[in-house]
């Protein structure tokens, strides 16, 4: 198939069918609304499950339930309604049930805005519900990619038996850009018999499964938890990604961006070799598990002067960059957020600032 | 003359970890009968709750999902949805189900779920300690009303059977109790025909089970029957709130 032109919203929807996810729920909230309404009618055409919850407390919980029983599910929100989603995440993540959950961010604290932002990077990376628990976190830069990500986040999401988390800005969600599926990206289903709560009697032995997250013996949770790290640090060794650029020459300073933004500091970046300046990216394409060594490697190279994390946000990864780098370098932040976007000229001049002072 | 008294399939052989005089056991027991005598135990998925049933799955003998604080009822919205041919029941106490979980069982009855919710009214959070539930009778003392409830301060106890019995979906709303076995008989049969109207795609069903919670009240269990009784039912009264209108022979 060719490629169709497609608002990143509807994209991420249909890229979910193809991936063979046929069960969404959801609640509305600007701006991933469109996800809901495009399902709405192309769940019907195929098949599917459609469902718009009563909140997004209850639609985590639909989820659980739904992935729990051993079904392909997902659902898309935003960043107020992934907060009240965080208590969900919690308890998929310890009761290890696959799912993908999408946020277009928007911006925050609080009711915030309703334009993009990536304001979100600590929630999904670090937490947002309590316990040690990890989501895997993937941020697409583009439409394709995005539709690309989904496609990919449903084997993910069950390779590991833990959520996984599309982390888009509103940009990615809003903007129309041409597209095409990939059908090498479809994977079909594990069978998930071992451990799903889809009926004894669909299964060959006669014990009932049980998906749950309660271990009232420290020893018993102590040691399930070590079993979740395992997972994570699993994750860390096989599935880091990340996009390099520029960085084959020789540069001066080092931009760490992911999302929409990482695409203006690419035109910062063009703008700037013009002048004679170089300059080089690292754009973490998975924010969890974050990509260490290359934003390590990239910083420690001979030459680089600075580094510097460029977000929509008020300095979030930035620790990341700096947990990374480990004092090759200095690090840097710049951003702005609520839905201001800074633009390449702003960059430009941070870039130039920064070698100079 | 052969065994008249034997476990059902679908409890396993596990002593339950209950207060005696609670009747979280007898309630699991007509629960897995049920289960039984409609042989559904290979498609059946139990939903526990956070509460002193939050181990169910110790004791039934089919596959269950634990759920958080209240959001039983989503969960099993998450499940019938995606596969209807399974048969999925709640299980939850008042302060899981009427407090911190009062908005997902509305909406689930509201929508017409074909699920099952066994809705265990104690008038008390058991697993805590006793505080107060919103179904906690006026002046009854818990550990967080220790005056007594006050109805001016807290509102009235909630009657969820009668609540969810004056929304407009078709349903089956029924209220029972377990205290003697006169009401067990009625109890059972509710419960059967809850589990029937789901095993025929009808409607949402729903039965309240008034219970006992001798430890967290103060009682003996024999004082814990009375007081059911003659305080709690008078005020939770028994009978069906609503069922479903005949299906229309084709
Ligand atoms: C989000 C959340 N809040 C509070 C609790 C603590 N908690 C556990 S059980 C419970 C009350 C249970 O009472 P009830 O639902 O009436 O069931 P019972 O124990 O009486 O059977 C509470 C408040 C919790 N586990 N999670
Ligand atoms: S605390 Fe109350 S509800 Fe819990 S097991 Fe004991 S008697 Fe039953």
């Amino acid at each position: 198939m060719g490629k169709v032109l497609m608002k990143g919203n509807e994209a991420i929807g249909e890229a979910a069918i193809r991936a063979g996810c046929l069960n969404y729920f959801a609640y509305p909230i600007t701006p991933q609304s469109e996800v809901a309404e495009y399902l709405s009618r192309r769940m019907d055409e195929v098949g599917g499950v459609f469902l718009q919850g009563e909140s997004e407390v209850a639609v985590g919980y639909m989820i659980f339930g739904a992935a729990g029983c051993g079904a392909r599910v997902f659902t898309t929100s935003s960043s107020p309604g992934i907060s009240l989603m965080s208590e969900a995440l919690s308890y998929i993540t310890c009761a290890q049930c696959p799912a993908v959950f999408v946020n277009i961010m928007r911006g925050g604290p609080g009711l915030g805005g309703i334009l993009p932002s990536q304001g979100d990077y600590f929630q999904a990376t670090k937490g947002g519900g309590h316990g040690d628990y990890r989501l895997f976190v993937m941020a697409p830069a583009s439409v394709q990619e995005a539709v690309q990500m989904v496609m990919e986040a449903f084997p993910i999401a069950e390779k590991y038996r833990n959520p996984v988390m599309i982390l888009g800005d509103g940009l990615i969600g809003q903007m129309m850009e041409p597209v095409e599926f990939p059908e090498d990206l479809v994977v079909k289903p594990t069978n998930k018999d071992e451990w799903a709560t889809n009926g004894i009697g669909n299964r060959s032995d006669d014990s009932p499964n049980l998906v749950k997250s309660l271990f009232l013996d420290p020893v018993q949770l102590n040691s399930h938890n070590l079993m979740l790290k395992a997972k994570y640090d699993r994750m860390r060794r096989e599935d880091v990604r990340y996009e390099a650029y520029n960085t084959d020459g020789d540069y001066r300073a080092l931009i760490v961006s992911y999302g929409t933004m990482s695409r203006v500091c690419r035109t910062a970046i063009d703008f700037l070799k013009e002048e004679g300046l170089e300059v080089a990216m690292i754009r973490p394409q998975t924010l969890f598990p974050f990509p260490e060594e290359a934003v390590r490697d990239a910083a420690g190279k001979a030459g680089c002067q600075v580094a510097v994390s460029i977000e929509m946000s008020m300095g979030q990864m930035v620790e990341d960059v700096e947990r990374s780098i480990q004092g090759r370098c200095p690090v840097e932040w710049y951003g702005k957020c609520g839905g201001e976007v800074p633009t390449p000229e702003e960059i430009m001049d941070v870039v130039r600032g920064m070698l100079k002072g | 003359m052969g065994k008249t008294f034997k476990r059902p399939e679908a409890l396993k052989d596990n002593p339950t970890h209950y207060c005696p005089g609670c009747t979280h056991g007898v309630i699991h027991r007509l629960v897995a009968e049920v289960i039984d005598e409609l042989g559904i135990r290979g498609r059946t998925v139990g939903i526990a709750p956070v509460g002193c049933a939050v181990l169910a799955y110790n004791y039934f003998n089919v596959d269950f999902q634990e759920a958080a604080h209240g959001r039983a009822p989503a969960m099993a919205t998450g499940i019938k949805r995606v596969r209807p041919d399974l048969m999925v029941f709640t299980y939850q106490g008042d302060g899981d189900l009427a407090s911190i979980g009062m908005g997902e069982i509305i909406h689930a009855a509201n929508r017409g779920e074909k699920f099952t919710t066994i809705f265990v009214n104690n008038a008390v959070y058991g697993m805590t300690g006793g505080q107060m539930a919103p179904t906690t009778m006026p002046d009854q003392r818990t550990s967080t009303s220790p005056f007594g409830r006050d109805v001016q301060a807290v509102g009235m106890p909630v009657k969820m059977a009668e609540l969810l019995a004056a929304l407009q979906t078709p349903a089956y709303i029924t209220r029972q109790s377990v205290i003697k076995p006169k009401y067990i008989n009625r109890a059972k049969k509710a419960i059967h025909k809850a589990f029937s109207y789901q095993m025929e795609n009808r409607c949402f069903s729903f039965v309240e089970v008034v219970s006992t919670c001798p430890t967290n009240w103060g009682m003996t269990p024999l004082d814990a029957v009375e007081w059911t009784e003659n305080t709690l039912l008078p005020y939770y009264q028994l009978g069906d709130c609503k069922t479903p209108e005949p299906r229309e022979e084709a």
